[in-house]
């Protein structure tokens, strides 16, 4: 009999020591400042006067094993073997020779992987699966993605903004991405409730966990022609595809209702504003497949206004709040309609509650 | 020899100077079937504008019930070698700090038993292996295993803990975010790895109040950084700020939320009211050389964020304004206190049902009561504006008898 070894399991991830630079490890703790040296790049100074450099650099986030051996590699060649990502999926390579800086800005831009996404500037954009790996998903996530960022690239490599402008896609309301404090967030949507294929419900579902799966307790079991199968009170449907999730007969992807809204302001940074949420700017774009202009050029029509509107420091919820929600739609051009009022639990704390109104001309 | 697919769309968003996924996922499907059936399927989805995967089963490795998550192709004719594509997600180090050499590991075992794609990272951090058969689960975490890595949470569980660099390589920070990290993954790796909540809970470990992991809007457990002492202020390099150009009232002095800064421009000098500062982080931010945190440092522990399904979206609320997280003891207290509420959300809280919902139901000061916290003003924005008080007469009453 083959020899078994015994299973390892509940060992945790890696510790984090291990895999630390030496810069990193001698003045854990001990940093004294920082600087912005250009765009994509920054040192950190210690209080003993060791300095590290950082180069941030865009990644697709969905990576080949090629591409992750080729950062493997560069850590190999100018940063002792050592390298991190950032909680918005860029990587950074660090070295304490600022030789190294110039270095690896080459091979990375030979490779089209940008420099950029520090300071006031546009990084990268937290996102979701999509059509590559989600059952749920209203739209693509790495497509849009990648249109909408080859539009703003120039803000990735430049610190040309008033503030910083966080971006982020969901693929549909579930939300993995989480991006509703975001300060322009992408959110797919469903917009027709599940149809159900009644012939084979019964045979590949479990009539009480559907049921069970609905949130909004939306679904109850039915007989249609003598078979079993389950009702959707349409008015209670959120479109938020759990009941697709544990039956396969309920597909709720819809190639002509199925598209993306749009949200802005939010934040997470406590920097002189609270962080908030995002609000709707644009209830509906439909899927316009490969690179989807009407969404690009929607976000670059915000990103523009803000830009050129704002004060220096104002995230795009800080300027809206200064301006007013009027202005916004009126300076952007975004229609505004019944959707963007909100009807929801305590939807009366949104209503403008005062008197002190911005007149605008919306002739 | 791989079917060879002409993909007209996909090859559109090889175009333009962002890094390109699609060149990815071409690059992985030179040797891989399974990445050259993702193409294909892709190509498709978009030419319909409808995905074509689907949910079905629990699959997992032997004695875990989190951590993978199965998929299959809906066109297993069609694309055979995705009609299983199953997910690992794999626990991160802390600030996802790596060698060439660990990657290099993971990149060897998901090349031999997988699609060769990935994600680095997901949305919660772990490092995302994309699409594998059932039977190869087994080996793939075994070998991770070997390698030093673990598998990360999915389902009713504690999800994969994150963090931000913290004083690895940031001065603001104001606790050791990457050590309470690994330490708190390490300590729940039970109820990480066996679903036994009523849904997820995440923990997020922000150095200070800039909150770059947004833990404010992203976890149900934030603990974001701050400290209780003064500012410390280098007059020197604010005299320094001044010469280079820095206009230090208009950019400083007035986007103080708190109007708590006075600056003396004849002197060049900076003057904080700190008992008003509310430690926002915009003066540090603009001004890095003279002002920093000060020294009697910690954490604000959070509560209760989520995204919207299912009651709508929350922010974390304080619960705890002041926590030392560097002090052992007081790191015990902080994991005392979060099991104190883990246990009375599992007891009363319902199915998919996450704390911060199960606080609206139950109310703040009821779940106060359960876990033993005393009400303090830190952990309202504004006391209550609505006269629908539950007296709680039957204490009263007994008070008086007493
Ligand atoms: C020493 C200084 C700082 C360090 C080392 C640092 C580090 C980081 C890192 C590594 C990320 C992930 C970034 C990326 O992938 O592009 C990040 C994100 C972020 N940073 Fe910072 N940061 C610093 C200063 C600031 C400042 C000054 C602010 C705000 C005024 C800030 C607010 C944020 C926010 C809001 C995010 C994004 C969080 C999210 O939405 O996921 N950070 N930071
Ligand atoms: C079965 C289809 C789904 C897939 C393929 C999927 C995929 C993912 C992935 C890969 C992540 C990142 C994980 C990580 O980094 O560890 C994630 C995070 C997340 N997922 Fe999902 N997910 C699915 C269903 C759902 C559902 C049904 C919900 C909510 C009801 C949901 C809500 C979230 C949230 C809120 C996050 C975390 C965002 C954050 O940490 O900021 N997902 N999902
Ligand atoms: S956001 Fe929705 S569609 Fe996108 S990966 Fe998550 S569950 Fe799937
Ligand atoms: S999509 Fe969501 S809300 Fe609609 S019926 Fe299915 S489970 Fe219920
Ligand atoms: S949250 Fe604060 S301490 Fe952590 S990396 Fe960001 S700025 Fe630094
Ligand atoms: S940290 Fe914020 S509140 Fe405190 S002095 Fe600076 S700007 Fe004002």
């Amino acid at each position: 009999m083959a020899e078994t070894k015994p299973r390892i399991t509940d060992i945790g991830p890696p510790d984090y020591r291990q895999f630390l630079p030496p810069v990193i490890e001698k003045n854990y703790g001990q940093w004294k400042y920082h600087e912005i040296l250009e765009p994509g790049v920054m040192v950190h100074v210690a209080e003993r006067g060791d300095k590290v450099y950082t180069v941030r650099v865009a990644s697709p986030r969905l990576l080949s094993l090629d591409t992750i051996r080729f950062y493997a590699d560069v850590a190999d060649r100018y940063c002792g073997g050592h390298l991190r990502f950032t909680s918005r999926h860029n990587v950074e390579f660090m070295t304490t020779d600022a030789d190294n800086v110039p270095e690896i800005r080459k091979e990375v831009e030979e490779r089209g992987h940008l420099v950029g996404g520090i300071g006031n500037s546009i990084t990268s954009m937290v996102h979701t699966q999509g059509w590559v790996h989600c059952h749920s998903a209203a739209t693509d996530a790495s497509g849009i993605v990648k249109a909408v960022m080859d539009d703003l690239a120039e803000h990735f490599t430049a610190m040309d903004l008033p503030a910083k402008c966080r971006i982020a896609l969901a693929c549909c309301l579930n939300m993995c991405g989480a991006v509703h404090c975001s300060d322009i967030a992408i959110l797919g949507i469903h917009r027709k409730p599940p149809r159900i294929e009644h012939d084979k419900l019964d045979k590949i579902c479990e009539i009480p966990l559907v049921s069970s799966s609905c949130p909004t307790a939306a679904i109850r079991p039915t007989t249609v022609n003598g078979t079993k199968s389950v009702d959707v009170i349409e008015e209670d449907c959120m479109f938020c595809a759990n009941c697709f999730t544990v039956c396969p007969a309920l597909p709720i992807a819809d190639a002509e209702a199925d598209g993306v809204s749009i949200w802005v302001g939010g934040k997470v940074s406590n920097a002189r504003t609270q962080p908030r949420f995002s609000k709707l700017a644009i209830p509906y774009i439909t899927n316009n497949p490969p690179r989807w202009p009407e969404v690009t050029s929607a976000v670059k029509n915000i990103v523009d206004v803000w830009r050129q509107d704002a004060r220096k420091f104002e995230r795009i919820g800080d300027w809206i709040e200064r301006i007013g929600w009027p202005r916004f739609f009126k300076k952007t051009g975004i229609e505004f309609g019944k959707e963007h009022i909100d009807d929801y639990t305590h939807a009366g704390l949104s209503f403008q509650r005062t008197a002190q109104i911005t007149h605008v001309d919306w002739d | 020899m791989p079917k060879e697919y002409k993909t007209p769309q996909l090859d559109e968003l090889e175009k333009g100077p962002w890094p390109s996924f699609v060149k990815e996922i071409k690059l992985a499907a030179k040797n891989n079937e399974m990445a050259n059936d993702v193409l294909g399927q892709l190509e498709q989805s978009y030419d319909e504008r409808l995905g074509h995967w689907k949910h079905g089963g629990i699959v997992g490795v032997m004695g875990y019930g989190g951590g993978v998550i199965g998929r299959y192709s809906d066109l297993p004719d069609k694309y055979p070698a995705v009609s299983h594509f199953h997910t690992l997600r794999v626990n991160h180090p802390s600030g996802w700090f790596y060698t060439s050499d660990a990657l290099r590991k993971v990149c060897d075992i998901w090349e031999k038993h997988g699609s060769g794609l990935t994600n680095m990272h997901g949305s919660t951090g772990d490092i995302v292996l994309l699409g594998t058969r059932t039977e190869k689960l087994e080996p793939v975490f075994q070998e991770l295993a070997e390698a030093g890595f673990d598998l990360g949470g999915s389902g009713s569980d504690v999800r994969t803990p994150s963090c931000c660099v913290g004083k690895a390589r940031c001065e603001w920070a104001c606790y050791d975010t990457m050590k309470a990290c690994y330490d708190i993954t390490m300590r729940y790796q039970d109820e990480l790895h066996r679903p036994a909540f009523p849904y997820k809970w995440k923990f997020k470990f922000a150095g200070c109040p800039n909150d770059c992991v947004a833990s404010i809007a992203r976890a149900d457990c934030s603990l974001i950084g701050t400290w209780r002492d003064d500012l410390r202020i280098d007059q020197d390099e604010v005299a320094a700020y001044a010469d280079g150009g820095l206009d230090i009232f208009n950019d400083v002095v007035l986007q103080c939320p708190a109007k708590c800064m006075r600056y003396d421009a004849e002197k060049k000098t900076l003057e904080v009211d700190n008992e008003s500062c509310r430690r926002c982080m915009h003066c540090i931010n603009v001004m890095p050389k003279a002002l920093r945190p000060g020294t009697d440092t910690g954490a604000v522990f959070l509560l209760g964020s989520k995204a919207p399904i299912l009651e709508g979206a929350l922010l974390s609320s304080v619960m705890v304004p002041f926590v030392n997280l560097d002090d052992e003891e007081e790191f015990e207290d902080f994991c005392d206190l979060v099991d104190e509420m883990i246990d009375v959300w599992c007891e009363e809280g319902k199915a998919r049902e996450r704390v911060g919902e199960f606080i609206q139901r139950v109310g703040m000061g009821n779940f106060l009561e359960a876990i033993g916290l005393e009400p303090m003003p830190e952990m309202v924005a504004y006391p209550r504006d609505n006269p629908y008080i539950f007296y709680e007469m039957e204490e009263e009453e007994e008070l008086e008898e007493a």
